[in-house]
């Protein structure tokens, strides 16, 4: 295995990573369940090419810097995403996932006919711009800030909505506002992580967008474990890989994918780091947590005992 | 107007194999309360089955048919032994009911692509294309029997929900599953039933999908759309999902009639978001109140 070849897989996860730290504040800190993030990729995709496709390949390219490309990438579809949210935030469960879907779908659809960007054949020259050093960069940045905006109040409120709409309601939760800022951050991310990877592939499709590109982020997203930062970031890379590793197996490594993203769901649903951080405070928090439920056991078993022996 | 009539009697067609998938996903909604989206992975399987019954084994093509039918039945019943039963028993979210139905779905995928391979292949030819001429209309011999087994099954189905005791049961699960198995009802065994009975129609839609069309691994795909009839129709609701998918095939085909075939996913996906917009609960849907 050279370099390039691990390189261009640490670039892959990087830039799943951006998505997945987005979906991880909508999915694991919000509670909300999408499964059309690859539409916000493809909207980061196709407007970032936009900006940088030089005129003389394209007629649609502008030929500006790539890091106009970053951030009308990640606008476009945080703008996107918040009309979107506007008429789905307010259907429950199941209904708003549908509805994600939908628009997911959509999206790819409406690509697949704007003949502009080549169609459903592709658009071919796009400028090879993703470099690791500026991948890592992006993911340091959004780590960071996705950890404190976890741990700020608006963090807090959004972790209530997950716990308990109604509660958090009553508790004076503006609910809708913090789904709403949940998903156009979510969005952000994905669109910027879009234009990486259409600047890695050199090359987009809007079937590259499709429904299975979603749910490959959710799935991430819930392999890491819901509500932990650095799961998603071990989800990332461990499930970026996981194929690559098994390439030896050729035809049957999505098989064995599927086989693994159900024995995740039946025995062990927390995912790796379910609620858990990997910081020296995490850490401490959550063996003090084990410590507790040790304790705990100990002492049913006791007063238990202690009952029969009085019987 | 004949080219109107004619697109009417192709979006039928279409509409009632919808139906026969969309039944599926709307009876385990209704039980379970959750999108089961291995279903298309099932549908796939039904289609193979009833491909190699009849190349391989040169059975008959009724034998085929009921042989394609009981291995969807079982299958779908392994499925949700494998993949929802431990969640039930844990009383997990329906989100990750969800993610174990992406996982079905692309491991019932896969394993076609790796053992069968990724090739399209075509049903041999059964009933003969020729078709029946009604004036200057031009029924399908296939379309026509499409229509007439698929409305067998769904008046079948229908009559089993609303007439026996076993379907009294599966109303009441569907009512309240809690409550249900408080009074006595063996909800394993509805569950069983109702992935039973899902599978088996999905057995006679596969079969049928194949012989119009093509078998290939992401059939899958075009059983999405079956899934936004559902929604389109009520999920939960069963004579929602016939109504939401003929009328889903009819507004397709003359979509890609008078527009263009282009449109013809898209408005599939329109007709979806605007139905979650402006009544989620479909066109027959039981509003539910959210009960918190």
């Amino acid at each position: 295995m050279d370099w390039f070849y691990i390189q261009g897989i640490l670039m892959l996860a990087g830039i799943n990573l951006i998505a997945v730290l987005g979906l991880s504040l909508l999915t694991g800190f919000t509670g909300l369940f999408s499964f059309g993030h690859a539409g916000f990729m493809a909207i980061g995709a196709y407007l970032g090419a936009l900006m940088t496709v030089s005129p003389t390949t394209s007629p649609a390219g502008l030929g500006l810097p790539f890091a106009v490309g970053v951030i009308a990438g990640g606008a476009g579809a945080g703008i996107v995403s918040y009309f979107i949210g506007r008429i789905t935030l307010n259907l429950k469960g199941d209904y708003f996932c549908i509805a994600t879907l939908g628009f997911g779908e959509a999206i790819r659809l409406i690509l697949n006919n704007v003949q502009l960007f080549g169609g459903s054949r592709g658009w071919p020259g796009v400028p090879y711009k993703s470099t690791l050093p500026a991948i890592i960069i992006v993911d340091i940045l959004a780590v960071i800030f996705l950890a404190n905006l976890v741990r700020s109040r608006h963090g807090r409120n959004m972790i209530a909505v997950r716990e308990e709409e109604l509660a958090a309601q009553i508790a004076g939760v503006n609910v809708f506002k913090y789904k709403m800022i949940a998903l156009v951050v979510s969005a952000v991310y994905a669109g910027v992580a879009g234009v990486f990877f259409g600047h890695y592939m050199t090359f987009i499709q809007p079937k590259m967008f499709s429904m299975t590109k979603s749910t490959e982020l959710t799935i991430i997203v819930i392999f890491g474990g819901l509500g932990s930062i650095s799961g998603s970031v071990l989800g990332a890379l461990l499930l970026t890989a996981l194929p690559e590793i098994l390439r030896a197996f050729e035809i049957w490594r999505l098989v064995f994918y599927g086989a693994a993203v159900i024995l995740i769901m039946i025995s062990r649903p927390k995912g790796l780091m379910g609620g858990m951080e990997l910081t020296p405070a995490g850490i401490r928090k959550a063996r003090n947590e084990r410590k507790a439920r040790v304790q705990a056991l100990k002492e049913s078993k006791n007063s238990q005992n202690g009952e029969v022996g009085v019987g | 107007m004949i080219q109107f009539m004619q697109q009417l009697i192709n979006g039928l067609s279409i509409g009632s194999v919808y139906a026969l998938m969309a039944v599926g996903y709307s009876l385990v909604y209704s039980i379970m309360s959750f999108s089961n989206f291995a279903h298309g992975g099932v549908i796939m399987l039904g289609a193979y089955f009833g491909f190699f019954a009849l190349t391989l084994l040169k059975l008959p093509f009724i034998l085929a048919f009921i042989l394609a039918c009981a291995g969807t039945t079982l299958l779908a019943i392994l499925v949700e032994r494998i993949a929802y039963k431990p969640l039930r028993e844990r009383n997990a979210p329906f989100l990750y009911f969800i993610i174990s139905a992406m996982g079905a779905s692309i491991l019932l995928e896969n394993i076609v692509i790796a053992t069968i391979g990724p090739t399209f292949r075509t049903y041999p030819a059964v009933i003969p294309r020729t078709p029946i001429q009604l004036g200057a209309l031009a029924v399908g011999r296939l379309d026509l029997i499409m229509f007439f087994i698929s409305a067998v099954c769904l008046t079948g189905l229908i009559l089993f929900i609303e007439k026996t005791k076993m379907g009294k049961a599966i109303q009441a699960a569907a009512y309240n599953i809690k409550a249900c198995a408080l009074m006595g009802v063996n909800t394993d065994k509805i569950i069983l039933i109702v992935f039973g009975l899902g599978g088996f129609l999905a057995g006679v839609a596969g079969v049928f999908f194949g012989m119009k069309y093509t078998v290939y691994p992401q059939i899958g795909n075009i059983t999405t759309k079956s899934f936004i009839a559902a929604v389109f129709g009520g999920l939960g609701s069963l004579p929602g999902a016939v109504l939401g998918s003929v009328l889903l095939g009819t507004i397709e085909t003359l979509v890609a009639g008078y527009l263009s075939s282009q449109f013809r996913d898209l408005i599939a996906f329109v007709i979806l978001i605007g139905v979650l917009i402006f009544r989620p609960s479909g066109i027959m849907g039981k509003n539910t109140v959210d009960k918190a």
